[in-house]
């Protein structure tokens, strides 16, 4: 019984880790500028600026707790907002709620079609995750310069008006990018959590071998987690896109590693085993919230990449010592 | 023996076809670019790719083999690559200075004519052919616009990467405004993105409550700023700079914005310039050793249609 309570304060502990770090770190925010601690910067500045990596961060959570590596984040989300647009100026000037509506369908298609090449790669290709994605990583990001003639491919504005509230408006007060993180963490925790693939995807993550000596159809589950990433930023790139109409050769670069970054902060382990979605989400947004304590504050301008470095260090420290307490 | 006969014949053809044009020079230029990375140096491919097109048609004995590097390491071994297959003439736009200063070096050991674009070397013996933007003057030109159009602001500055071109556009800026009541409340990195630069501009608007005016160096970056003020939807910052020409922007200029009266030109068709000038001087015999330095056009209303391509990527 106590070995039981014991197990279970432990669990909340390791859970609550990375919101203690973040706590401290909107703390810290506080002093740094007195507009820190205001709605408009919190949440519907930082909070909705931090919802792409939150997404593309959930789907990582699933392919990195069954212990598998995906690179190729940035390229899958440069080539589908790539597609989306393109799709979208197909339309040309009549294009209205009904073509976004479509082309939101198609970006999610598109990414999903993107994990699920990265997926029958690593498994029926039987090539290591890491090698796999780095070579879409490269092919994807090549496909988008294509697609931009080298450029940038842009809607017309009269298009993009109609399509901006989806980053920039709210509903009952709440930024709809905020939202839709809410919403796609909820799903995504309900997979993880309590459904039997949910269970095969940490079984995979934490011993191949006796999973599939469990009868668990290994490369199925695997499968599928590239999948729920390639959805993910597929949903990410839904988002993306209105904000600034276009898109651009710098569009989801390094997001991989922000994105990974946050995983990790969030409590999964790079090893896989363990997945925590909502730590993930935490992750992701103590990321965004370090990059605006930064600006608002005197740091050197030369320095804030060590300040960065150092912060993200000691926010890690900070959530591992509490998950080895107790 | 069939297929024997087709092949001899088609050597045959080929041979003619060598004849007639050995009567044009037969000769290879080399143009090594970074790959497009960002907006500009997409530019740089899409005017490359387009010179080196017209100028075939020109000269019939003329090969152009454009290659484009990720990054400064796989740019000194494309430039050996280049070197292997024999070329009389290399238009190099480098990664960065003191990466391939010693590669240039080599390729110029063995012969060939140098033309370097925008990004001087190290060693300036080196190139044949300097053909570059002016990036202190590009800096310059805006100050010295928001002096006079301004008097007396409060302004932020959003620059590019640490490098060097970085530095000299904000150093031109800062002579041009040192003295003025021109007042910088801070300066941040916006690393020529546009989602980097929304950032940093929204940061901004939340860590000053008066905003008058905003120089963002390149714009791509002017893209992410001018949207993120509209978002916050202040009225307060009454001019954003951008600068280097790109369409969009240009655009807005020719319609009159009221945030975007001016832009400051840096073309990507600089490139464009350098292969013609260094084609010239191998088949013409003009001479073009030396420096070319390209003016930081201040591009206003008036004068806007003159530098729109509504088919360029930038």
């Amino acid at each position: 019984m106590t070995v039981m309570t014991k197990t279970r304060a432990r669990f909340n502990l390791k859970a609550a880790a990375p919101f203690v770090a973040l706590f401290v770190l909107i703390a810290l925010g506080a002093f740094v500028h007195p507009k820190f601690l205001t709605f408009d910067n919190l949440v519907q500045n930082v909070a909705t600026r931090t919802s792409f990596i939150a997404i593309i961060a959930i789907g990582a959570t699933f392919v990195m707790a069954s212990g598998g590596l995906d690179l190729s984040v940035g390229s899958i989300a440069a080539f589908v907002a790539g597609v989306m647009l393109i799709y979208l100026k197909s339309g040309g000037p009549e294009a209205g709620v009904g073509m976004i509506a479509l082309a939101i369908g198609l970006a999610i298609l598109v990414g999903a079609a993107c994990g699920l090449a990265n997926g029958l790669i690593t498994t029926v290709g039987k090539i290591e995750p890491f090698i796999v994605t780095l070579g879409t990583m490269v092919i994807l990001r090549s496909l988008f310069t294509y697609l931009a003639n080298g450029g940038s491919i842009s809607i017309s504005p009269d298009l993009k008006d109609i399509y901006a509230p989806v980053y920039s408006g709210t509903f009952v007060g709440v930024p709809i990018p905020v939202l839709t993180v809410l919403a796609v963490a909820a799903v995504a925790a309900f997979l993880l959590y309590r459904t039997v693939f949910g269970r095969h995807v940490i079984a995979v993550g934490s011993n191949e071998d006796v999973a599939r000596y469990s009868g668990i159809a290994v490369n199925r589950v695997k499968l599928w987690t590239y999948i729920i990433q390639g959805i993910c930023v597929g949903i990410a790139i839904t988002l993306y896109v209105p904000r600034l109409g276009s898109a651009n050769s710098a569009t989801g670069l390094f997001w991989e590693l922000q994105a990974i970054t946050a995983v990790v902060i969030g409590g999964t382990l790079l090893k896989g085993g363990t997945g925590r979605i909502a730590g993930t989400v935490a992750g992701a947004f103590l990321l965004e919230v370090i990059g605006n304590i930064l600006t608002l504050s005197n740091v050197n301008v030369y320095l804030i990449g060590a300040v960065q470095g150092t912060i993200i260090i000691i926010a890690m420290l900070v959530q591992r010592s509490l998950m080895r307490k107790s | 023996m069939k297929k024997l006969m087709i092949g001899l014949a088609a050597l045959s053809l080929a041979a003619g076809l060598g004849v007639a044009s050995a009567e044009d020079q037969k000769l290879t230029v080399a143009v090594s670019i970074p790959a497009a990375d960002h907006g500009w140096t997409g530019g740089v491919v899409y005017h490359a790719t387009r010179a080196a097109k017209l100028l075939e048609a020109a000269h019939p004995g003329l090969k152009i083999i454009i290659k484009t590097s990720p990054d400064g390491a796989s740019q000194a071994s494309a430039l050996e690559d280049l070197t292997t297959q024999g070329i009389n003439a290399l238009v190099v736009l480098p990664h960065n200075s003191d990466e391939l200063t010693g590669p240039i070096k080599k390729v110029k050991s063995k012969g060939v004519f140098i033309t370097v674009v925008d990004r001087a070397l190290s060693d300036p013996t080196i190139n044949d052919l300097y053909v570059a933007g002016n990036n202190p003057e590009l800096g310059r030109v805006a100050g010295q616009y928001m002096k006079e159009k301004l008097g007396k602001a409060d302004i932020v500055v959003i620059r590019g990467l640490p490098i060097v071109i970085d530095e000299e556009r904000q150093k031109g800026f800062d002579d041009a405004i040192k003295g003025s009541d021109i007042k910088v409340l801070d300066k941040q990195f916006g690393n020529w993105s546009r989602d980097d630069a929304f950032k940093v501009m929204q940061d901004y608007l939340t860590k000053f409550a008066k905003i008058d005016a905003v120089w963002c160096q390149d714009d791509d970056m002017a893209v992410g700023v001018l949207e993120a003020i509209k978002q916050s939807k202040r009225t307060d910052v009454k001019l954003v700079i951008g600068g280097a020409g790109m369409k969009d922007m240009i655009k807005k200029v020719a319609d009159g914005d009221a945030m975007m009266p001016v832009n400051v030109l840096y073309p990507p068709a600089m490139v464009a310039s350098a292969l013609e000038m260094t084609v010239s001087g191998l088949y013409d015999k003009v001479p073009v050793r030396g420096k070319y330095i390209l003016d930081a056009t201040l591009v206003t209303k008036e004068n806007a249609k003159e530098f729109y391509f509504p088919d360029s990527p930038f």
